[in-house]
């Protein structure tokens, strides 16, 4: 047993913004890139993985005694898999539009990095409320990650947010390009640009 | 057996993946059999809102659904017959399903009344690779891949070039990058095409319905 495993609460902290997924690990880039050209297919992705990395997490870890070292990865991606599959079809029920403009993403969750390393250190490795203070921080952690990307993106390339025009057609020429892909790269790599300039100053101003 | 065979051991490894599938797949099966006439009839209604779109002149609220035997595989489709708002009968529209690279294509084809020409076609369902793949579903432009398929003939099979298809020829173009999910496209096309065209030539041309009724109140009065 190590001598500090952190805690719940400073699981939960950690995944919001210090060790956020996206600024800090850069996981989870393939939803990050593609379905940030507007915050209602942002936010739904950030809830479906969210849905997947909790609940992944709170198995894991009720099950992290019987674990083999050498069948471990198996099991994540049994799990993740069986909750990614079950997001998917209560999308496809209850938001048939936006499951349909998702497409492929939502199944891509099986492969977002985020999930399976989050079973791998800390749910495999600490009890339920540990493994769900974390789920929950990570994920908040990517759903900020995506707002922040997507809210760019879609007021600056349609002069809307969530929908609502909050840019007037009239004096502002939106730029089509953040809506595409060259658009997605760019806002990713300003803000990742931006994050580690406010992390440099904080450790500076610390130091 | 003893303990120290390899079955036992295998057992003795694998135990808990065994008994974790056997609960996903159990917990699935419960989700489908929950969501899954709900994803049927959200099929159903944007197979309804394209009937319009995929047969030119066809009124949705006249659209009838029918039941076919396919005449190669002997089971039970879905196919609709699409009228216009003065009641001719002016096309079918014909759902239809390939695999395609990564997942299966389900699309609906549109095709004129006497089953000879392809009026339209419409991507219901992919999960293909984005930026080349998903190209499939695209059919805003006239070179779009949805409308590639416009005027071809019912027979001979469709066939899939990677350049132009010659002329004369019963074909489309593949999508540079994606020939896989091209062909899985046209195959769903020409599969559907050969098990139900001689089935639905057969159905009665008379539009049983009044103008206004809804589709589902259709697909009740089919079920009744």
């Amino acid at each position: 047993m190590p001598s500090h495993e952190p805690t719940a609460a400073e699981r939960f902290i950690n995944g919001i913004l210090p060790e956020n997924p996206v600024y800090r690990q850069l996981l989870g880039m393939c939803p990050t890139l593609a379905v940030t050209a507007g915050m209602k297919p942002a936010m739904t992705m950030a809830a479906a993985t969210a849905f997947v990395l909790i609940m992944a997490n709170i198995i894991v870890s009720l099950i992290r005694g019987l674990l083999k070292p050498h069948l471990r990865i198996l099991v994540f991606t049994l799990t993740i898999a069986t909750f990614v599959t079950i997001a998917d079809r209560v999308l496809a029920a209850y938001l048939w539009e936006m499951s349909k403009a998702l497409g492929p993403y939502v199944p891509l969750i099986i492969v977002n990095c985020l999930i399976i390393s989050r079973c791998e250190i800390c749910s495999s490795k600490q009890g339920v409320g540990v493994a769900i203070a974390d789920g929950v921080g990570m994920s908040l952690g990517f759903a900020l990650a995506l707002a922040s990307i997507a809210t760019v993106r879609e007021v600056l390339g349609a002069g809307t947010w969530f929908g609502l025009p909050v840019l007037s057609e009239t004096w502002w020429p939106t730029w089509g390009v953040m809506m595409l892909p060259p658009g997605a790269f760019l806002t990713l790599g300003l803000l990742l640009g931006l994050a580690e300039w406010i992390g440099q100053k904080k450790k500076q101003s610390s130091a | 057996m003893s303990d120290d065979s390899p079955q036992h051991g295998y057992l003795r490894q694998a135990w808990l993946v065994i008994l974790l599938a056997l609960f996903y797949g159990a917990a699935l099966a419960g989700v489908q059999v929950t969501l899954g006439p709900r994803i049927a009839e959200n099929k159903l209604n944007e197979t309804y809102e394209q009937v319009p779109k995929i047969v030119p002149g066809a009124e949705q609220t006249r659209t009838v659904p029918r039941t076919v035997i396919g005449e190669l595989d002997g089971r039970e489709y879905s196919v609709y017959q699409a009228f216009s708002t003065g009641g001719d009968h002016v096309g079918w529209v014909v759902p239809a399903s390939g695999q395609g690279f990564a997942d299966r294509i389900d699309v609906l084809v549109g095709i004129d009344a006497p089953l000879e020409t392809i009026t339209g076609l419409y991507v219901l369902g992919q999960k293909e690779t984005p930026g080349l793949g998903n190209l499939i579903e695209k059919n805003e432009e006239p070179d779009d891949f949805c409308n590639r398929f416009k005027q071809l003939q019912a027979e001979p099979t469709i066939e899939v070039f990677k350049d132009e298809p010659p002329p004369g020829s019963n074909g489309i173009r593949a999508l540079s990058g994606a020939t896989i999910s091209s062909k899985g496209v046209a195959n769903a096309v020409n599969d559907a095409l050969a098990n139900l065209k001689g089935p639905m030539g057969a159905l009665p041309d008379e539009p049983p319905i009044e103008p206004g009724v809804t589709p589902s109140e259709t697909q009740q009065r089919e079920d009744d």
